[in-house]
């Protein structure tokens, strides 16, 4: 059986242009590459809508779960706590919903915020301390870059279609790394 | 084909620059912004050192004389009867005022798409993260006993009877306590792509730190796309908190029945009145802060136009609460509420008013005048008057109201004790320690999202 490093390598592409970079993106989904990876300074509609077609981030359904559980603990923890002892203070309702809607919104806001940002980590992969990853300094300054995985059969057909979209640079990775 | 239709729509770097993004065509390229923001991070010159020992040398006076609290007691404040809530509680209600523009500059004006945001939100945002850290000091440092300070968290007491959620100081802990939380997530996850910047440029053990904070960041198109949604989402939960916490801290004192307190436009008076203070805070911040760092091509002159116009917005709202908070003591008929508005104007504290007014009610009508709105200097001196009346403003309206209650007989005047000046002014150096810090370590300048104020690099040109 081959070594992974003998089947699997990798192409990064840097690029200068971001039309080059969009227009790589589309040849490479034309010719049935899906699982490469885009790499920007910033972020770049054109290169996620138009060049790789990316859906709904599912991250809203975090924040919208987040959201309605912080406010579903909030009413029930105060209307709980309240008829755990019933004490009328200040002749108020046992049950003071109006009082309890600022306790209510003040969780929905703290549980959807951060169940947001546990459906960005889950989603983006992130925090991401591994060694071997595909990576290019240049793409967090001015540069956009794609990383093709790619087995040793289809090698020269990723070259060409890297090639022809004018690369400021192409590093050819023996060894595939995680995109 | 959709790149044609990229180089059709990508305006022109003149169409950015008219609509006031980014005028300064000194600043072409990605590549420029990563070099002109990050060298910031680099070695620290003479001024900052200067400034920073200053800030520490405030932050130990802070510390001294709350551990003097601590090992005399709370009486060697001023507090007592009447005056139970003083400068502790003003200072408190003044941080959390000044945190407030932080958020609506980065969460706010980003769901509007106001062009100008991007290289002042960065700044703003931090400023919002260290004025909650020290705001959120003063409920301690007022306890007296601060050893007890867990008795503000939620739960029951020995014979199990839970806190009374009606009240708004409860309320108060849960809308602070989410403020600090979200508002510095939603700091710390701007930051990212911007710190993994940072570590692309950085050696040695400076390479290492933020590796670890930019959380391994590499800009893919996944962290990127799940990125820009999680921090439209983040903005839509920031922008109704933002109106909520100053409404809840206005009701501290709204939902009581001294007068001068009791008024339904409290929570619409106090969150003008804190992005008034909270912009005029940024603008104090930032003039300094650009001519240091030379950031003049990114903070411009348009820039510090938009921050004076959003002053002047909140400022009229504000004067305008002032006369309505007049008007309405004299038309109630109620000779408490007009005795206590008689007082502020003529009794004791009659300074404090007028400090205010004029402050916060005169001085800003200057910003009427274009050329003063454009006037960087102009900007930062009345910037410093608002910040001193937004201050007094709390000051007039806690101490003159508890001072001059219903019972003559207990009427009774309040002096701010020598402690009490210590941690007031330490507390603007813990805030200055944290945000000189701040502009060494972290990127003060928001590095990808200029760039999206940037036209994009094109192989082929427009219309080609």
């Amino acid at each position: 059986m081959a070594r992974r490093s003998d089947d699997r390598q990798g192409f990064f592409a840097v690029f200068e242009h971001l039309d080059s970079t969009v227009d790589a993106c589309k040849a490479l989904r034309a010719a049935g590459y899906k699982k490469f990876r885009a790499f920007a300074p910033l972020p770049e509609h054109h290169l996620l809508e138009d060049g790789l077609a990316l859906e709904h981030s599912p991250v809203r359904v975090f924040t919208l779960s987040g959201a309605l559980t912080g406010a579903a603990t909030g009413f029930g923890f105060t209307s709980w706590t309240s008829l755990d002892w019933p004490l009328v203070t200040g002749g108020k309702p046992l049950l003071s919903i109006p009082a309890y809607v600022v306790i209510a919104f003040e969780c929905a806001i703290l549980f959807g915020a951060l169940a947001t940002v546990i459906g960005l980590f889950i989603n983006a992969g992130l925090p991401n301390f591994r060694r071997k990853v595909a990576y290019h300094p240049a793409c967090s300054s001015g540069a956009f870059g794609i990383y093709v995985p790619v087995s040793a059969a289809k090698a020269s057909e990723v070259r060409e279609i890297l090639t022809s979209h004018h690369p400021a640079e192409l590093r050819e990775d023996q060894e595939g790394f995680d995109a | 084909m959709a790149t044609a239709e990229l180089r059709r729509e990508a305006p022109t770097a003149a169409a950015r620059r008219e609509r006031g993004a980014l005028p300064n065509p000194d600043v072409q390229s990605y590549s420029d912004v990563n070099r002109d923001v990050l060298k910031v991070l680099s070695r620290p010159g003479p001024g900052w050192w200067i400034l920073f020992g200053l800030a520490a040398g405030g932050v130990g006076l802070f510390f001294t004389s709350w551990f003097w609290q601590i090992y005399k007691g709370i009486g060697v404040s001023g507090l007592n009867a009447p005056v139970g809530w003083g400068v502790y509680i003003t200072t408190f209600v003044f941080w959390v005022g000044i945190a407030h523009s932080g958020t609506l500059i980065s969460a706010i004006l980003f769901l509007f798409r106001a062009p100008w945001r991007q290289s002042i939100y960065r700044a703003a945002e931090a400023m919002t993260v260290f004025a909650v850290m020290t705001a959120g000091l003063f409920p301690l440092i007022h306890v007296g006993r601060v050893w007890h300070a867990y008795w503000l968290i939620p739960y029951p007491n020995s014979r199990f009877l839970w806190p009374n959620f009606r009240s708004p100081l409860v309320w108060d802990v849960f809308a602070v306590t989410t403020y600090f939380t979200v508002s510095a997530v939603f700091f710390y996850l701007g930051t990212i792509p911007d710190l993994a910047a940072a570590r692309d440029q950085a050696r040695g053990l400076r390479k290492k730190f933020y590796h670890f904070i930019s959380l391994g960041w590499r800009g893919t198109d996944r962290e990127w796309h799940h990125f820009s949604k999680a921090y439209i989402y983040l903005a839509a939960l920031a922008t109704p908190l933002v109106l909520s916490v100053h409404s809840v801290v206005s009701w501290d004192f709204a939902m009581a029945i001294v007068p001068g307190w009791h008024t339904t436009i409290f929570a619409p008076y106090f969150v003008a009145g804190a992005i008034f203070s909270g912009v005029a805070m940024v603008i104090t911040l930032a003039v300094p802060m650009r001519k240091f760092f030379g950031l003049e091509n990114y903070l411009t002159v348009k820039h510090f136009e938009a921050m004076a116009k959003l002053c002047l917005v909140t400022g009229t709202i504000v004067l305008y609460a002032y006369l309505t908070e007049y008007f309405l003591a004299w038309y109630s008929g109620e000779p408490p509420e007009r005795g206590s508005f008689w007082n502020r104007a003529f009794g004791h504290y009659w300074w404090a008013n007028w400090t205010m007014l004029t402050c916060n009610g005169l001085v800003p009508l200057m910003l009427w005048f274009k050329r003063v709105r454009r006037s960087i200097s102009a900007l930062f001196v009345i910037s410093i008057f608002v910040n001193i009346g937004m201050w007094f403003e709390r000051f007039v309206i806690i101490v003159t109201s508890l001072s001059h209650e219903y019972e003559p007989w207990a009427w009774g005047l309040y002096r701010p004790s020598i402690v009490e000046m210590g941690i007031l002014i330490g507390s603007f150096a813990w805030f200055g320690f944290w945000f000189l810090l701040f502009t060494r370590l972290l990127p003060p300048v928001a590095i990808a999202e200029m760039k999206e104020v940037l036209p994009p690099p094109l192989r082929r040109r427009r219309g080609s």
